[in-house]
């Protein structure tokens, strides 16, 4: 099948996305190429740097203004467009739902940006008094016009006394928002982390959650499991993030961390630092939620085992209602996704409950140490694919005909037109949240509400479908 | 400061001031970059695959955009340029993108608008193009059109316009003399509303004209879901884009939309041509249908003089809850020109009129626009703000409505005002685009809209006594 399909490309990309594609067998090596270039001309999912560094990363820091420097457009569908929920009132004390750019034009490209982002920090400052802080997300013309956005932020920072951050992440660096994640972390690393200190000392469950960006209100639902456990969770990354937090995220015991590919440099960096270990979780569904709650209490005193335990046996009975519910109408569907971050992993447990087959799946912007975290969740003979372009997805589902897609809006239509069940999974398609206990019975209706909606029916006309049955 | 006192000031003439005195940060833009203009004028030529010459993430953002608004798949390809590309030039990428594009998708036609980083490194399409044609990457009579569309130079609206002049200038025949095709080439201009350009199309029949519109993407911004998807949608065909040139007349129905592509048209190919107000509410699209009845010598048929009847009927039903009503609004200047001229023909006040990629040309057709009309006497016309300029506005001057997309409903809510949903980026309610808003049906459609919407917001707040079967 997968030779087929590729049969229509040039040799040249044949040969080249061959090796990005795999069928789980027996013993499988984790053979399959990614973080690598996408092929130009083929439709490919993929984001830019600027996208993982504003659009996931520092977006979600509630209390900052993050400035897109550049052209109007970059800031302008970044703008509202991650579900990165955030409390506080709007342009007071959350920015996060608004949009902020220098707005390039002609003479900014000839003679230099500069001068312009320094009026545009200072306006900041005089317009949003509250403002805890200042981040500087570049646009690709600012790297290639050679503009030096780090002295103008360390100037600004004096004068402003905000904590002022110029983030490098032009989209034409790097092959996906990938690199833009890294980068990101990278300046969180530089202008934030441990540059103040919380007063009194760091309690022995106190904790951080990195990596969840609230789509939804997901960040909520985690953090509401974590301090059932008698945990306390200092700072989320940076879902619902604040400045403050960020900069003392150095006073903890623990970090926990959701989605590893975006947030894993800062996690590493922060055990060579302080010496704080980090560890991965999974709260998509009651049977890894309840996994990953064994996991973290093991990392701390019979205390939190026991409380850990005890939030099992709370929401069991909850959990196995709705699979009760809902796992009739479920039970042996196939689901293929493909997503980024952490989902085409975290979420097959929670299909699982459900009784339902993730039959392929895949990520856009992945790395090899994802791949390797990944086959050993997948069955045999599931189909995996690396930043799969929109063809091939289109083919490969087809060909396999899943009960439900799983991926994000620029493929939504697509399959809904072809009559195929879609759920986006970036953004929950508009619900959620769909982590942790409270996540799960809307992620069980959601599925539920794709596989089995009476509009999907009504596709053929009736007149038409006589005709096929004579 | 604490939250509440922050608020107050922001609410105040001293922080509109300062506000307004801004000169360099764009807060909440009511506008975007060419690129994604000229992908949707892309889209409407049927076959034709929109190519990005540049970074992928605009491509991908361009799409999630448009496909957010419409609901509909949007189909469209960049040559993923990185570093490399940065250092070396966009050629092997356009050339390689090009060849796999062509091999696999299968386009009738490319359709290529560049990035801002492809034209801050200077990359040179044209020779590029000719290049990929040499070395065999895509057939030497294979039809591409090219634009540049800077993002750091004008808005979506001039993507649109460059692009439309790209696809004249590299894939229409050249005029051929005096003789014409005998039909209207229809250009409707940035306008996302699939039921717009549905309804122009109807109109413009039930004249009895022959008409082909240029771009027409409304398949692709409205598609029957048949169980089975295609790439691409019916739209404006390669010969009738070919033909283009040959038309006997050209209708723009937006003015500041097509500022390029009118000028190429009507000076350079010296083809009889009008551009009309966007023709919303009814004097408007009298004037729409009288341009087409000059243009064509073709009567307007008693079909559409009943039509307007309706229209007129609901607009002196419905008056009564619109009246003296005062209204804040923004969006692109086509756009604002016939909602202004709708809004006072309701003998409502416009107040706050907020364009943030319009000309003084556009200004000054605002401002006599308002002053031609006693009900335009407060109109204030801001040309180049933001959303941000407008929550000053809402909060110092209050209005009964705001009218915009959903880009305003957060001002719309600190100034506790209800917002009528109309404009161009509509992400956060369903279908909207499926109505139209232009001619005589449009018309009874945006009536309907806002009165109703003034006569829910009284039934959510008025006094239990006042809660009457009645309104």
């Amino acid at each position: 099948m997968v030779e087929e399909v590729l049969s229509i490309y040039p040799e040249k990309a044949q040969k080249l996305r061959a090796k990005h594609l795999a069928v789980k067998d027996e013993g499988c090596s984790c053979a399959i190429k990614s973080n690598i270039k996408c092929i130009p001309g083929l439709m490919t999912a993929r984001g830019c740097a600027y996208a993982g560094a504003k659009g996931v990363v520092w977006g979600p820091i509630r209390d900052m203004i993050h400035i897109s420097h550049g052209p109007i457009g970059c800031g302008y569908y970044s703008w509202g467009m991650r579900r990165n929920l955030t409390q506080g009132v709007v342009g007071v004390e959350t920015f996060s739902p608004m949009m902020f750019s220098s707005d390039f034009s002609e003479s900014n490209i000839v003679y230099g940006g500069d001068k312009k982002l320094a009026q545009v920090m200072k306006e900041v400052k005089e317009l949003f008094p509250t403002v805890q802080g200042i981040s500087i997300c570049s646009e690709c013309p600012v790297g290639l016009i050679g503009d030096d956005i780090e002295s103008v932020a360390k100037k600004a920072n004096k004068e402003l006394e905000l904590p002022i951050v110029p983030v490098r992440c032009e989209g034409f660096r790097g092959i996906s928002q990938s690199l833009g994640h890294h980068i990101a972390n990278d300046a969180v690393r530089d202008h934030l982390l441990g540059k103040r200190e919380r007063p009194g000392e760091v309690g022995p469950y106190d904790i951080s959650l990195i990596g969840d960006y609230n789509i939804g209100g997901d960040a909520w639902a985690s953090k509401k499991i974590l301090e059932e456990m008698g945990l306390n969770v200092k700072n989320v990354w940076t879902g619902d993030g604040t400045t403050e937090g960020m900069m003392a995220a150095h006073q903890v015991k623990l970090n926990l961390i959701h989605c590893y590919r975006s947030m894993n440099y800062i996690c590493r960096h922060m055990e060579e630092t302080w010496g704080i270990p980090w560890m991965e979780f999974n709260f998509f569904g009651p049977t890894k939620i309840a996994e990953s709650i064994r996991k973290i209490a093991a990392m701390f005193d019979e205390t939190i085992q026991n409380k850990g335990e005890e939030v099992i046996a709370k929401y069991q009975p909850m959990m196995q209602k709705v699979i009760d519910t809902y796992r009739p109408r479920l039970e042996g569907k196939k689901v293929m996704l493909y997503v980024g971050g952490l989902r085409p992993r975290h979420t097959i447990g929670a299909y699982e409950d459900l009784g339902m087959e993730v039959v392929g799946t895949g990520y856009e912007f992945a790395h090899k140490d994802d791949y390797d975290r990944t086959f050993p969740e997948m069955t045999n003979e599931t189909l995996i694919y690396d930043d799969i372009t929109e063809y091939e997805l289109d083919e490969f589902v087809k060909r396999i005909r899943p009960d439900l897609v799983g991926s994000g809006i620029k493929e939504k239509y697509v399959f809904e037109k072809m009559g195929v069940p879609f759920r986006q999974m970036h953004s929950w398609d508009y619900s959620g949240p769909y982590h942790g206990y409270d996540g799960f019975p809307i992620f069980a209706r959601d599925m539920d509400m794709a596989v089995n909606s009476p509009t999907r029916s009504l596709t053929k006309a009736p007149w038409n479908k006589e005709k096929e049955v004579r | 400061m604490d939250t509440q006192a922050v608020l107050d000031w922001m609410a105040t003439e001293e922080y509109k001031e300062k506000n307004f005195a801004r000169e360099a940060l764009v807060i909440n833009a009511p506008r975007t970059c060419q690129p994604y203009g000229a992908m949707l004028c892309a889209l409407g030529i049927e076959g034709c695959l929109p190519f990005l010459h540049g970074s992928q993430g605009c491509a991908a953002y361009f799409r999630s955009a448009l496909t957010r608004h419409v609901r509909e798949p949007v189909p469209m390809v960049s040559d993923s340029m990185t570093e490399d590309a940065a250092v070396f030039g966009g050629q092997a990428n356009l050339i390689e993108g090009l060849k796999n594009a062509y091999t696999t998708y299968k386009p009738s036609i490319i359709a290529m608008f560049s990035s801002c980083m492809a034209e801050v490194i200077g990359d040179d399409m044209k020779s590029f193009i000719i290049n990929a044609r040499t070395q065999g990457a895509i057939p030497e009579d294979f039809p591409i059109a090219y634009a540049n569309t800077p993002s750091f130079v004008g808005s979506h609206i001039t993507g649109y316009d460059n692009m439309l002049k790209g696809l004249l200038n590299s894939l229409a025949d050249t005029r051929n003399g005096k003789w014409t095709n005998g039909r209207l080439y229809v250009v409707p201009g940035f306008d996302l509303y699939a039921g717009n350009l549905r309804e122009y199309k109807r109109m413009i029949k039930a004249m009895g004209i022959y008409m082909t519109m240029l771009p027409d993407p409304t398949e692709v911004l409205d598609s029957p879901n048949t169980g089975e998807y295609k790439m691409y949608q019916p739209g404006t065909s390669m010969g009738e884009l070919a033909d283009a040139l040959n038309a006997s007349g050209f209708l723009f129905l937006q003015k500041y939309a097509t500022m390029a592509s009118q000028k190429f048209v009507k000076n350079v190919q010296k083809i009889t041509s009008e551009a009309v107000t966007m023709p919303i509410g009814v004097q408007n699209t009298d004037a729409f249908l009288m341009t087409l009845q000059q243009m064509t010598g073709k009567a307007i048929p008693a079909e559409l003089e009943a039509e307007r009847g309706r229209a007129v009927d609901a607009a002196i039903d419905a008056h009564q809850y619109i009246h003296g009503k005062r209204f804040a609004l923004y969006g692109d200047p086509d756009l604002l020109i016939g909602l202004v001229g709708f809004l006072l023909e309701m003998g409502t006040m416009p107040v706050h009129i907020l364009c943030g990629n319009g000309s003084e040309a556009f200004r000054k057709e605002m401002e006599g626009l308002l002053a031609a009309s006693p009900f335009g006497s407060e109109g204030k016309v801001y040309v180049g703000k933001d959303l941000w300029h407008m929550r000053s506005l809402l909060l110092t001057d209050p209005v009964d409505m705001l009218i915009g997309d959903t880009h305003g409903k957060q001002i719309a809510k600190d100034a506790n005002v209800p917002l009528a949903r109309i404009g161009y980026f509509m992400t956060d309610r369903v279908h909207l685009h499926r109505q139209p808003i232009i001619g005589y049906q449009g018309t009874i459609n945006l009536i309907t809209m806002l009165a109703n919407m003034f006569i829910d917001e009284y039934d959510r707040n008025c006094p239990s006594e006042r809660f009457e079967m009645l309104r």
